[in-house]
């Protein structure tokens, strides 16, 4: 029978509204307002998982998100189940399942358990130093260690939950509302400053209320009373938004911070649905104030991880905040008057305090007086040497500290207990603040780091800005608040203080023990089992470096991040090193600082919003008519249209023939288009582009070769001049964006006196690109108006026309070698248009063909696509269009670069023709192209860039970039397979209709 | 993430920018006339500096307007920003 150890009714725990969950199998029961943590304690549960590497059994230490040990599976087996979950964050609710992690085959009897005792055999950098050698057996190695690795399970079906972002911008951010950022976020938003307070827990107070120490007064209230009116007051506040459950998980630059709310995951299943589970929000506030309190420090002493072992500060919120004691008979092992309070409240409930073991000489506070009132044992100058306790802690050994508290004298006392509550001081949560970029200070006094050169426009306030006592923390609080906001009163001006003067502190960063460091295991990180010992092995080692240590030992590597102990770990190293902690510095604060699920960072943006696409006008037509589509930047083109269950090589065949035979039609609207007008657009055209544009005729087009300044080729398209001064230029599909910036940035920045304007209107058009020797008949019936003949329209020409009530440009352009148009209209007629070409050309057998068509017609012909037969590393001569590069025009873009003695090298690789000596062979695409076989190395020539079998040459053709290519004509030349060698022959790369023929056709 | 304050239109975030190296790289007149190693020098040589460097930003998805950004690199504190053409600070 499992025990109860609710002690008192707390206000923050509904006991009228009883909860049943299921922790490793086993049914138990809390109350509404329970964390999985204190519900488990209630029933006296504290083993609730194992250590990462020895699987030490281990229990809950702290009462918040800085938990190393129990972190837990939610709802395993489900498709809402999440690994590594602090039971500290997770609210109960009814039907909520838990389970441990990194143990097999439970918790409580776990295989694993044997690492712990063949410790000695895993010391710091024991996977660096075992599986070096040898290197063919890391494969081997690696399947065991990603076995054993690993916390938790990732669920195996889709996240049924809901997730969304929102964007934030407000002129205070305050993070964390316990005291300070209470009154900061008040005092801010009563000043008229639009305010948002956020807290990652589910109750606004932080620890301040449940604050007991009887000597700490506000106003003459306790600080607790005091705090909850004040909290009351914030209702009621303008210009205030607070959001509880919010954990800020990045504080990036310029106050652009992102913080995760949390909505549904308190709740039962069945509220859940159709729900938003987390909100990411992405904060950009004016000034952030820190507010982000501190943690407790462990204390570092042999076998310091036993379950039942714990904050004393988790200890004191357990019973004053969950009204739960987390033992029968409870110790506190202290450097300071902390334990005291949490004693103090232990003994005010009922509990049984066996004694406190504090390893300074004394202390004068009231509180240490009242302990003593009560008749509580203390142990002055006294440590902890060693502790006993599988599955649970059962008693701890302790001894004489030396005076300078190196070693320990004396005889051993044992004492008997169950829970011990450990006091070691308190680190001000720094981690956000240095996120931002700003920089720490060591303290030697107070032997914590405190924030010092702030980069962003932010304060830290409260204990995380080093004041730990009221009064400090209102002074300060409000002298920063005036400066930073710029305001004169606040509420803070006339708030009376009292509180418990003294408070000393004796920091000792390794406590030491009767026996050999080398026989002890004091944990600095819980997590990764990182002791001090595997510290101290790092440094005899040579590491020097904090980064270094850290990564060799994994301390500070868990999930946790060494939230509890970096510090000590830097202590120690510090202490061993010989050398001051504020030289040392500290590891670096990565976000996230607590961990974020997928499902927050990627929002909304799932399945089909995952990444956004563009359709043209005419896609419907695409999909009623079966059409498989590929994706072309963020475009979706029609790839083929396969009838009556053709591959998609029979119905590129299909559609290549027909092309050619009698007419075929492709949606090219994704074109990229840019309107080019103004009184220098012709000069402007000559400088961007290689050949010459001056004297081009207004309704003629001309093919353009654009390069980057280095001489590479960048894009290429026809361009059309409809006026004295307005051309339209056509890009590559998936170049558009990217032309139009680079066409703007020598506009703006190198030639701002051209008088030119440019305009995208790639959206505003659609176009039906009509080919093959038919094309000429089925254009005739949908504009019987327009004069065809090649005297009035011949090829690389434009006409203005009207398909019925619709203005359309024409032009005679082709990609594919055959007599063809390219029918442009404003794009909500594109559909019309294509349909009307459809209709016209079914006596002609109109077939549509998709992108693979075009590239295999224009393969057929030779000519390039920009991105697939050259890689940004080919010059126009190296393609073999010298004809293209003006030799008359003093300048374009690129042209110097065309005369460096890199781009005349006559051994570039250059694209030729490739045929195969079996025409029936068609070369892979990226296969590599060799001149010797049967060497043991050979010079690796070029590659194929595009090759396709021609229905219209009935044999196998390919594009390639070969190395002195251009000199290679009809040489041999073989292409290695894996099972075989293909022999192929250097051709011309024009393997149609070489004399341009059926242009005109 | 910049807090971006362009010219043209104020602050923005920086996902509406695009950086563009370094500025003040005047493109050569004559280009035909310098030596492979002159236009080497224009072509490939850049900067990167630690501490205060003079870059070209672009608001790409805003005005599209280029300008120039005085930003230290080690910190990233943005010291200015002028438009192309206007004098840099000294």
């Amino acid at each position: 029978m499992t025990k109860n150890l609710r002690v008192k009714s707390s206000e923050y725990i509904d006991e009228t509204n009883r909860i049943s969950f299921k922790f490793n199998g086993k049914t138990y029961h809390g109350f509404k307002g329970d964390t999985l943590a204190s519900a488990l304690l209630s029933n006296d549960v504290h083993l609730v998982g194992r250590s990462f590497k020895y699987h030490r059994p281990r229990g809950i230490m702290t009462s918040g998100s800085e938990e190393p040990n129990a972190i837990v599976q939610v709802n395993p087996g489900t498709n809402r189940t999440e690994p590594n979950v602090r039971a500290t964050e997770v609210e109960i609710y009814e039907g909520l399942e838990a389970s441990s992690q990194n143990c097999w085959p439970s918790v409580e009897f776990d295989i694993g358990g044997i690492n712990n005792f063949l410790s000695p055999f895993f010391p710091a950098g024991f996977y660096y130093k075992t599986f070096m050698w040898p290197a063919s057996f890391w494969e081997k190695y690696e399947f065991f260690i990603r076995h054993s690795a690993g916390l938790g399970k990732s669920p195996t079906s889709n996240d049924p939950d809901i997730y969304d972002h929102r964007n934030i911008h407000c002129d205070v951010l305050v993070i964390g509302a316990g005291i300070s950022g209470i009154l900061a976020a008040k005092n801010a938003a009563k000043n008229n400053f639009k305010t948002l307070l956020v807290d990652e827990k589910n109750e606004l107070g932080g620890s301040t209320i449940y604050e007991n120490n009887e000597f700490n007064k506000i106003d003459n209230k306790s600080p607790s009373e005091w705090l909850k009116k004040e909290i009351k007051e914030l209702k009621n506040i303008k210009n205030l938004e607070i959001k509880t459950r919010t954990s800020v998980a990045a504080y990036h630059q310029y106050n652009y911070l992102l913080a995760r709310e949390n909505l549904t995951d308190h709740l039962e299943v069945k509220d859940k649905t159709n729900k938003i589970r987390q909100r990411l929000l992405k904060i950009r506030a004016k000034k952030v104030i820190l507010a982000t309190g501190a943690l407790e420090r462990p204390l570092i002493f042999n076998n310091n991880d036993r379950p039942g072992i714990m904050l004393s500060s988790a200890v004191k919120k357990y019973s004053e905040f969950y009204g739960v004691a987390c033992g029968n008979k409870n110790l506190f092992f202290t450097n300071n008057d902390s334990a005291y309070e949490s004693a103090m409240s232990l003994y005010n409930k009922g509990i049984n305090v066996e004694a406190i073991i504090d390893i300074r000489e004394q202390s004068e506070s009231k509180i240490v007086k009242k302990v003593k009132e009560a008749g509580i044992k203390v142990y002055w100058s006294h440590t902890i040497v060693d502790t006993t306790g599988y599955k649970r802690l059962n008693s701890v050994s302790i001894m004489k500290l030396s005076n300078d508290g190196t070693s320990v004298t004396g005889s051993k006392i044992s004492i008997s207990c169950d829970c011990l509550g450990v006091a070691g001081g308190w680190t001000p949560a720094v981690h956000l603040y240095t996120q931002s970029g700003s920089k720490l200070k060591f303290d030697e006094e107070k032997q914590i780091f405190l924030p010092n050169q702030n980069t962003s426009k932010q304060i830290s306030v409260g204990s995380c800005g080093g004041d730990f006592k009221i009064d400090e923390i209102i002074k300060n609080l409000n002298q920063k608040l005036k400066a930073n906001l710029n305001i004169k009163e606040t509420d803070l001006d006339n708030i009376k203080v009292e509180i418990d003067q003294e408070n000393s502190k004796r920091n000792i960063w390794l406590l030491p023990s009767d026996k050999p460091l080398g026989k002890t295991k004091p944990f600095v990180d819980y997590q990764n089992d990182a002791t001090a010992k595997d510290i101290k092995l790092a440094l005899r080692e040579g590491f020097r470096s904090i980064e270094h240590v850290k990564r060799y030992t994994t301390t500070g590597m868990g999930t946790d991040q060494g939230k509890l102990g970096n510090m000590h770990a830097l202590g120690i190293i510090a202490d061993t090193a010989g050398v001051k902690m504020g030289e040392l510095g500290t590891t670096t604060f990565r976000p996230p600082y607590t961990p974020l699920t997928f499902g927050t960072i990627v929002g909304r943006n799932v399945g089909k919003f995952f990444d956004i696409f563009r359709r043209t006008p005419m896609n419907d037509w695409h999909v009623e008519n079966k059409a498989e589509f590929e994706n072309v930047g963020q475009w979706k083109r029609a790839w083929y249209y396969p009838i009556n269950g053709e591959t998609m090589h029979q119905a590129v065949q299909r559609e290549s023939k027909a092309a050619r035979e009698s007419a075929g039609i492709l949606d090219a609207s994704t074109l990229g288009k840019i309107d080019i007008q103004g009184s220098d657009a012709s000069e402007f055209l000559n400088r961007v582009y290689t050949n010459a544009w001056s004297k081009l005729a207004i309704g003629k087009c001309r093919y353009g070769l654009m390069l980057n300044e280095d001489g590479m080729v960048y894009d290429d398209g026809v361009t059309t001049r409809l006026g004295e001064n307005h051309y339209i230029m056509t890009t590559t599909t998936g170049g558009a964006a990217n032309v139009l910036g680079k066409l703007e940035d020598y506009l703006q920045t190198e030639w701002p006196e051209l008088d030119v304007y440019l305009t995208s209107v790639t959206d505003h058009y659609a176009t039906a690109s009509l080919c093959g020797p038919n094309s000429k008949k089925i254009l005739k019936k949908i504009i019987p108006d327009l004069d065809l003949s090649d005297e009035n329209f011949p090829h690389m020409s434009f006409k203005e026309s009207k398909i019925g009530n619709i203005q359309c440009r024409i032009m005679r352009i082709s990609f594919t070698g055959e007599h063809s148009y390219e029918i442009n209209v404003q794009a909500s007629y594109g559909k019309d248009l294509w349909e009307k070409c459809i209709e016209a050309g079914k006596e002609f057998n109109i077939t549509p063909y998709g992108t693979e068509t075009m590239h295999l017609l224009r393969a057929e012909k030779g000519f390039i696509i920009v991105g697939q037969d050259t890689d940004g590393t080919m010059t126009p001569i190296d393609l073999q269009m010298d004809w293209i590069v003006s030799k008359k025009k003093y300048d374009f873009i690129g042209k110097r670069s065309l005369y460096r003695s890199d781009t005349m090298r006559e051994d570039r690789k250059q694209l030729v023709g490739l045929l195969t000596d079996d025409p029936n062979i068609v070369l892979e695409e990226g296969a590599q192209i060799v001149s010797e076989l049967n060497q043991s190395q050979v010079e690796m020539l070029g590659h194929v860039t595009s090759s396709y079998f021609s229905p219209n040459l009935k044999k196998s053709i390919a594009l390639a970039v070969v190395r002195g290519g251009k000199d290679m004509m009809g040489k041999k030349l073989f292409v290695p397979m894996e099972n075989k060698n293909i022999n192929v022959t250097v051709a011309n790369p024009v393997f149609y209709d070489e004399k341009n023929e059926r242009l005109n056709a | 993430m910049f807090l971006i304050n362009c010219p043209y239109c104020g602050e923005r975030d920086q996902q509406e920018f695009k950086a563009g190296g370094e500025a003040h790289i005047k493109r050569p007149k004559q280009p035909t006339e310098l030596s492979d190693d002159e236009w080497a020098e224009y072509l490939f040589m850049r900067k990167n500096i630690k501490g205060v460097q003079f870059e070209r930003w672009n608001h790409t998805h805003g005005c599209r307007k280029w300008f120039n950004m005085v930003r230290d690199t080690s910190n990233d504190e943005i010291k200015a920003i002028y438009k192309m053409g206007e004098k840099p600070p000294a």
